[in-house]
């Protein structure tokens, strides 16, 4: 693990990480405000507690990473924050999450405009294998009902802005599943994008992908903060440390400490959280 | 010792210190090698033959059809077998049309699947989508035990109570007709329509479902905009499988629709299909060796063809989906 510390400590040094770091400490000048955040937090997956009371803001349009090692409760938290949690059977939450001040978990609020207003992609790519590729980036207009006035440009723009439109301006009747692993993964994020959400979701979505493309995202991510607030969890530190202005680390279904990412990597306040990154243990 | 060693040489072991050490141990190999090497070549062929029986069988039976279909087809001419609209071959007046027995065939099937379709369709996607686990398992099985009843007693069953009760409603009902045995015969298929496209559905990977749930699609639309489409493949087979169960089926029809080749579309009405012809000569008093005889090897190639094609569309269905192209 100690190449990693390495890694992560020359990131800050590099020019990108410079530039970063200033930013972010801009963003402390003025703290932005709260898109989402989650107010005692807790989730269950049938009897076993995966998220014990987690409180913690996700900052508009900036991108927060949630790290920490497997089975810490990162996925759960993502999840409960567009109601997908649920999804699964045997799932319950407690707790308060507010979009925009409006608590999503609150009676009478209809998960389905929830994740309307939430995207997500996944740790796997998952285009719809039957679909073609514009029909997979009009997939979220279809299936909730809705009539594209434009769909071959509304499929364009999500593309473009997915970084993806150049690769398969050609081929859009093709099956969304005969791009390469990385494309498809882009062509998930344009999916999500196309029916411009608020906020975006990302759940280790480079953890099936190659260096090359995840570099792809990484820079994709870069260019989505200045639109979207975006909440990646990710396993690799050096990925926190390269895209995110602010870093939770959770442990064992608890929040162990939420900080901007240069602070949270070069001088963490907590005992775990230095262990962690330091490769200590997970 | 020394052609042992020669024979390790080229394999690249090490000719200098272990070289002793090295050889014994090839050497117990060696032999240990040579039994084994015996037996696998026993066993492989052994395991050849019995793949070959199947082949044989198959090419068998394709020559004992072809052979007395040549018969057949050297005193009725090809254009009559397809051209005429009757089949009378142990009348007097003798006509050997093909099409009131591909017609019953294709009746009874067509009604068959209108049954079977929707309703094994249906109960797969419950099943498989919105059935709590424990009722999955329960309901599961016992419509797969509809498989195992005999076609005989489907028969007797579409002859005794089906019919009688369906002549309540229909109008102008013969006591044998298109209509009982072919809702009966929908009934048989069910199990492997419903089943076969339930493992299909079920097989649908959980992250498609998410991706849908994440898009804000409700469970109806995920179902039917997502998870069938890509379990396209297993049901398309599921119904193929279904379809040439209906055609090859014999016992319901034979004893429930009639024994009267009759060209019509009318389930009402009594019909014969081919496999109930086929049924109807090899079990009376026709003389083997004749043209009335040979008729159903004529009638048992038709079939053969049929479902043959049936197959090819089957297979060419599956290659297309998993090439992975759109459909």
């Amino acid at each position: 693990m100690a190449p990693e510390e390495n890694g992560t400590r020359r990131s800050f040094t590099s020019g990108a990480g410079l530039e970063r770091a200033a930013r972010a400490a801009d963003a402390t000048a003025a703290p932005p405000d709260a898109k989402m955040a989650a107010h005692d937090l807790h989730a269950w997956f049938g009897t076993n507690e995966a998220l014990k009371g987690i409180t913690l803001s996700i900052p508009e349009k900036r991108v927060t990473a949630i790290i920490g090692p497997s089975g810490c409760g990162k996925s759960t938290f993502v999840r409960c924050l567009n109601r997908m949690h649920e999804v699964v059977p045997g799932a319950r939450v407690r707790g308060r999450v507010t979009l925009d001040g409006q608590d999503i978990y609150a009676s009478g609020v209809n998960p389905v405009r929830v994740r309307r207003r939430v995207g997500m992609v996944f740790q796997k790519p998952n285009p719809f294998p039957a679909m073609s590729i514009q029909e997979n980036v009009l997939a979220g207009l279809r299936l909730s009902g809705e009539h594209a006035p434009d769909p071959a440009g509304t499929a364009e723009k999500a593309l473009r802005q997915a970084a993806l439109w150049d690769e398969v301006k050609d081929i859009l009747k093709r099956s969304g599943s005969s791009l390469s692993g990385g494309q498809q993964q882009r062509l998930c994020i344009a999916r999500a994008l196309a029916l411009e959400p608020e906020v975006l979701l990302m759940d280790e979505p480079c953890s099936a992908l190659d260096p090359i493309a995840t570099a792809r995202i990484e820079e994709l991510i870069h260019e989505l903060r200045e639109r979207y607030t975006i909440a990646i969890v990710t396993h690799n530190m050096q990925q926190a440390a390269r895209v995110a202005d602010f870093t939770a680390f959770f442990y064992q279904g608890e929040l162990v400490e939420v900080d901007r990412t240069d602070v949270l990597f070069t001088h963490p306040s907590n005992r775990k959280t230095e262990d962690y990154i330091t490769g200590r243990f997970g | 010792m020394s052609r042992e060693s020669t024979g390790t040489g080229s394999n690249g072991g090490g000719s200098s210190d272990p070289v002793s050490t090295h050889d014994s141990r090839l050497s117990t190999l060696d032999s240990l090698n040579a039994p084994r090497a015996l037996s696998e070549r026993v066993i492989a062929a052994v395991l050849f033959a019995c793949g070959m029986v199947s082949i044989f069988t198959t090419l068998g039976i394709v020559v004992v059809l072809v052979k007395e279909s040549a018969g057949f087809f050297s005193e009725v001419s090809l254009g009559q077998f397809l051209g005429d609209t009757q089949w009378t071959p142990l009348f007097t007046d003798k006509h050997f049309g093909i099409w009131p027995l591909l017609a019953g065939t294709l009746l009874t099937t067509a009604i068959a699947v209108a049954v079977a379709l929707p309703l094994g369709l249906l109960a797969a996607i419950y099943l498989a989508e919105f059935a709590p686990e424990r009722a999955r398992k329960v309901l599961k099985p016992t419509l797969e035990v509809l498989a195992g009843i005999p076609t005989v007693v489907y028969g007797y069953f579409a002859l005794v109570y089906i019919t009688p009760l369906l002549q309540k409603f229909v109008p102008g009902l013969a006591g044998f007709n298109a209509l009982g045995p072919g809702i009966v015969m929908g009934v048989m298929i069910l199990p492997v329509i419903a089943s076969l496209s339930e493992d299909a559905i079920y097989a649908v990977p959980a992250s498609l479902r998410e991706a849908a749930y994440a898009l804000g699609a409700g469970r109806l639309r995920t179902v039917f905009r997502v998870v069938l489409p890509s379990a396209f493949s297993g049901i398309g087979a599921a119904v193929i499988l279904g379809v040439s169960r209906a055609i090859g089926e014999t016992m319901i029809v034979a004893i429930a629709a009639g024994q009267q080749a009759r060209l019509t579309a009318d389930p009402r009405s009594p019909i014969e299909t081919m496999t109930a012809y086929i049924v109807q000569i090899s079990l009376g008093d026709t003389p083997t060796g004749t043209l009335e005889y040979r008729t159903i090897f004529a009638v048992g190639l038709a079939l053969f063809l049929l479902t043959l094609a049936l197959n090819a569309v089957a297979f060419r269905l599956r290659r297309r989906v998993l090439k992975g192209g759109a459909l």
